[in-house]
């Protein structure tokens, strides 16, 4: 009783606030100043800072180059990735929201997994699959693909592949079906109305799932690292980079110099492509002038849907989920042998094994935590455009950039402005700090896509009623947008759980905080010493975690969030 | 309850004008309408008054608060959207109870109000109903039980009946005016519908473009509408085009194209002015063959149209003007299309306007 009267006095406190405009506009300066000064400028400060140790490295042919050549293999393996993404992620959408089966619902669930499983995990289990004897390659006699390019390829489509399929599934499931029957009743075949009305209408999301994988690809540290072999992207160059100074093999300006040198173009690269994609984006429009009845037609039914559906699921099965999923036989193996006795026991590896297990979620929930409270009134700001017009939208900008520059770039730099403005930082603060540069974009992204999509006059109506602004948020935006939040968390906590690249950059060579998947890539590169059994269940262990979550998650939400 | 008032009151968008110096009383109980064509502004006056915007300037007062510079929350008033926008994530009590909830009344007293409202509305079996599961009419009624539960004083509606089926629309129409009159509140009712607005209305005030061009009972606008532009929106009219040949005492005589010589009552218009006559169609009589009449004009049938309660013809005159003509479809002999006959009507019937510098079809475009 007397809680509730606590309750109730602080609840008016916070409405009587909220009505008053000078509080209001407080909130949402301190959450602007708190996202430029953690988020938006250490990384830019940490890159000037460290301007000087440019031209060290650039006296150092073979490691300029060496960094030149990494990056183009980051842009091209990206471009390349994206596209295969696209042509194989839109058949597969379309099989999810337009197929009869009630299979598919299991199919949507399955097209997750990838995304949900730590990237370190799922390198290693396509390492296993592709290439060590007691996967594929037992079949043919050998190794079937070598660690290099072509590993690199196929790791980053199997990561990228659920979230254009997501990004896709959910752009089919809002799209108003009228469009395309209207088209249907005008003599249009299937395919020739997904091509010239479906299409150009869900062009705004066939964008965004070009962008986001194109920035999770070449963002992506750890698991290309185990799967490149002598292959080096951005992100590998900068980790070997680290490794060879950490190793005493290149001096700490060298490493320095290499490590902005490399960051910089990486990043000042990323922004432009990606300026370039969404200013160009909205102007481009797919040639839709003829149209080919004959041969659309014969795309369109029976036999060639039928064979596009089989192949769409043979790359989704035999390319995606069983490459991602295969370090479960390991797994399964090693729970027989002493190994897991071991394990459990937390002897030998595993002790620091079930230590970075529990530093990783600890972390993923205090930065998804933390980036609700900063994010959320970012959100409001930018969804209801509180501070004008071109501000909210130049915000809205501004919040992705984190999304699309190399997170071990981003780490890199960041670590350099702490270690420079405070050196005695804790490296605790710094991870956190990292982490939630990572996972902010998506928490604030989905935060206001959800309250865009409330209705006006739901609020307007309930101000009408006798509610404080405060009241309005809390009794009505929040319940009806609860799940998309509770979506967008899920993805900033498996995207902090997942990272390498960042916390590689951040942390020292023997810190305390080492993650789970830093954990997993040591024992993969040798760095310890570590039997192909012992990773398989570490790895396996990951992955049944991440599977658990998902599956509570899912049961908390499912069926849940329309209206 | 309380009279509402607004003075002076503009609105700009940008630079666009949605509203320019409003002056508007509405009476303590009385049931008002705002009627206009889409993007005359009277949604945006209704959200004025409902403090949902700001004006650019000028007053809005409710009872003998000035209010332009009050939340919405706190003007005791209930707005109906046309939308309904009920919480889709509480139920049809839920709903209703939302506002005795967030003014921090105590339980017991908003669910006795919950209760007297969903009585009021005949909603108490639905209660556990979610927004979605409801059909058109009971969404309206919910929305308007929750504005009533949270105690308003004042109901604004906004276009509430847009979205309902012919037949609801006809029947809730009543009941609305009929709570509010039984509730002795002040209601304004925004609707683009001049027979909705003809039939529920104590005043009507029609506006055009932002402004208020007339305001009145229904009868009023109906008979003595000040502009053509009330005599076209506001039922139905013939307007024909001529020359006002004589003015003396309030009695005119026009000289109409193709020749026809008529009387009609003018108090403002002088001589030799170019005047537009409009005349309802119900009002013009009709006989078969030439019949010598006190404004008489001669035609042949070109169509006919079946409407239920009466018949529609229309009559190309030999000046080749067209004018509509309705007659009671059950009570008088039909007449069939080609036969030549001769309309007349009463002079105290017509209105005469000066014809505008817009040109016609601009002054009653809507």
């Amino acid at each position: 009783m007397k809680r509730n009267k606590v309750q109730r006095s602080i609840a008016n406190g916070l409405n009587t606030l909220s009505s008053n405009k000078i509080a209001k506009y407080a909130v949402y300066l301190s959450a602007l100043v708190l996202f430029f000064v953690l988020i938006l400028l250490p990384p830019i400060f940490g890159i000037i800072i460290k301007w000087n140790s440019i031209p060290t490295v650039l006296s150092q042919p073979n490691i300029v180059n060496g960094a030149l050549g990494a990056i183009g293999n980051s842009f091209w393996v990206a471009l390349l990735v994206s596209a295969l993404d696209l042509v194989a992620g839109i058949p597969m959408a379309w099989l999810i929201t337009r197929g009869k089966s009630r299979w598919l619902s299991v199919l949507d669930t399955l097209a997750d997994i990838p995304f949900i499983v730590p990237t370190a995990a799922l390198g290693y289990s396509l390492l296993l699959f592709w290439y060590k004897p007691q996967g594929l390659a037992s079949l043919f006699g050998g190794s079937l693909i070598s660690p290099g390019w072509l590993l690199v390829l196929l790791l980053h489509f199997t990561f990228s592949y659920p979230v254009v399929v997501r990004v896709l599934v959910g752009a089919l499931l809002d799209y108003k079906m009228e469009y395309e029957r209207a088209s249907r009743t005008l003599g249009a075949v299937p395919f020739m109305a997904f091509r010239t009305v479906t299409s150009p209408i869900i062009k705004p999301s066939l964008i965004a799932a070009f962008v986001l994988s194109f920035a999770r690809s070449l963002s992506e540290t750890g698991a290309t690292f185990i799967v490149a072999g002598l292959f080096q992207n951005g992100p590998v160059f900068l980790q070997t980079m680290k490794n060879n100074f950490t190793g005493g093999l290149v001096s700490q300006a060298t490493y320095e110099g290499a490590t902005v040198f490399a960051s910089l173009i990486l990043i000042v690269a990323s922004c432009a492509i990606f300026a370039f994609i969404w200013i160009l984006g909205p102007r481009f429009k797919f040639p839709f002038r003829g149209v080919w009845p004959g041969a659309e037609r014969r795309l369109s039914y029976r036999k060639a849907a039928g064979s596009r559906n089989t192949v769409t699921l043979l790359v989704f099965f035999g390319i995606v989920l069983i490459p991602a999923l295969f370090v479960a036989l390991p797994a399964f193996q090693a729970v027989f042998t002493p190994i897991l006795p071991a394990a459990l026991s937390g002897s030998g590896i595993w002790g620091s094994y079930w230590q970075s297990l529990l530093i990783s979620y600890l972390l993923g929930a205090t930065v998804t935590v933390l980036g609700f409270l900063m994010g959320l009134p970012m959100a409001v700001l930018i969804a209801r455009r509180k501070i004008g017009k071109t501000p909210s939208a130049v915000v809205d900008i501004l919040v992705n950039v984190p999304l699309i520059v190399p997170s071990i770039a981003l780490g890199a730099s960041l670590s350099f402005f702490w270690a420079q403005s405070f050196p005695g930082m804790p490296e605790l603060l710094l991870l956190i700090f990292a982490h939630l540069s990572i996972t902010y974009p998506y928490i604030v992204k989905s935060m206001s896509a959800a309250f865009e999509r409330v209705n006006l006059d739901m609020e307007e109506a309930a101000r009408t009623l006798g509610a404080k602004p405060f009241s309005v948020f809390t009794t009505i935006v929040l319940p009806l947008t609860k799940y998309s939040i509770l979506s967008g968390a899920i993805m900033a906590f498996t995207r902090s759980v997942s990272e390498t690249g960042a916390t590689v950059a951040v942390l020292s060579a023997n810190s305390p905080f080492q993650t789970a998947p830093v954990v997993i890539v040591n024992w993969v590169k040798g760095v310890v010493t570590a039997s192909s059994l012992e990773i398989g269940l570490g790895a396996g262990l990951l992955v049944l975690l991440s599977f658990v979550i998902l599956f509570v998650l899912r049961l908390v939400t499912r069926g849940k969030g329309r209206y | 309850m309380p009279n509402i008032r607004v003075v002076n009151l503009t609105k700009k968008f940008g630079n666009v004008t949605a509203l320019e110096n409003i002056s508007l009383e509405v009476h303590d109980q009385e049931y008002f309408s705002l009627l206009g064509p889409s993007g005359c502004g009277k949604t945006t006056l209704l959200r004025l008054i409902a403090g949902l915007i700001e004006p650019t300037s000028g007053e809005v007062w409710i009872g003998d608060k000035r209010v332009d510079k009050v939340p919405p929350e706190d003007r005791e008033i209930g707005f109906v959207f046309q939308t309904f926008a009920l919480f889709p994530h509480m139920s049809v009590w839920d709903n209703v109870l939302y506002g005795p909830k967030v003014k921090n009344f105590n339980l017991k007293e908003a669910e006795t109000i919950g209760d007297e409202v969903l009585e009021l509305v005949k909603l108490h079996e639905r209660l556990d109903a979610y927004p979605s599961e409801l059909s058109g009419g009971m969404m309206q009624r919910t929305a308007v039980a929750r504005a009533l539960a949270a105690g308003a004083k004042t109901l604004l509606l906004d276009e509430p009946l847009g979205q309902l089926d012919a037949k609801v629309r006809n029947e809730i129409r009543y009941e609305i005016r009929k709570m509010a009159k039984d509730l002795k509140l002040t209601a304004i009712h925004v609707t683009h519908d001049q027979s909705e607005a003809m039939s529920i209305s104590d005043r009507i005030a029609v506006m055009k473009k932002g402004k208020i061009v007339q305001i009145g009972t229904p009868q009023e606008l109906y008979m003595n509408p000040n502009s053509l532009f009330v005599a076209h929106f506001i039922g139905e009219s013939n307007f024909m085009e001529g020359i006002l040949t004589r003015a003396q005492d309030g009695a005119v005589e026009i000289e109409l194209r193709g020749g026809f010589k008529v009387h009609a009552v003018s108090e403002k218009l002088r001589d030799e002015e170019r005047v537009i006559l409009a005349v309802r169609p119900e009002v013009v009589t009709m006989e078969t063959g030439t019949v010598e009449r006190e404004n008489a004009l001669a035609g042949t049938v070109e169509k006919i149209t079946f409407e239920g309660t009466f018949m529609r013809y229309e009559i190309r005159l030999s000046s080749q003007d067209v004018v509509v003509v309705n007659r009671p479809s059950l009570t008088e002999e039909w007449i069939d299309v080609g036969r030549s006959v001769t309309l007349s009507f009463p002079p105290e019937k017509t209105h005469v306007f000066a014809y505008p510098e817009a040109g016609l079809s601009e002054e009653i475009a809507v």
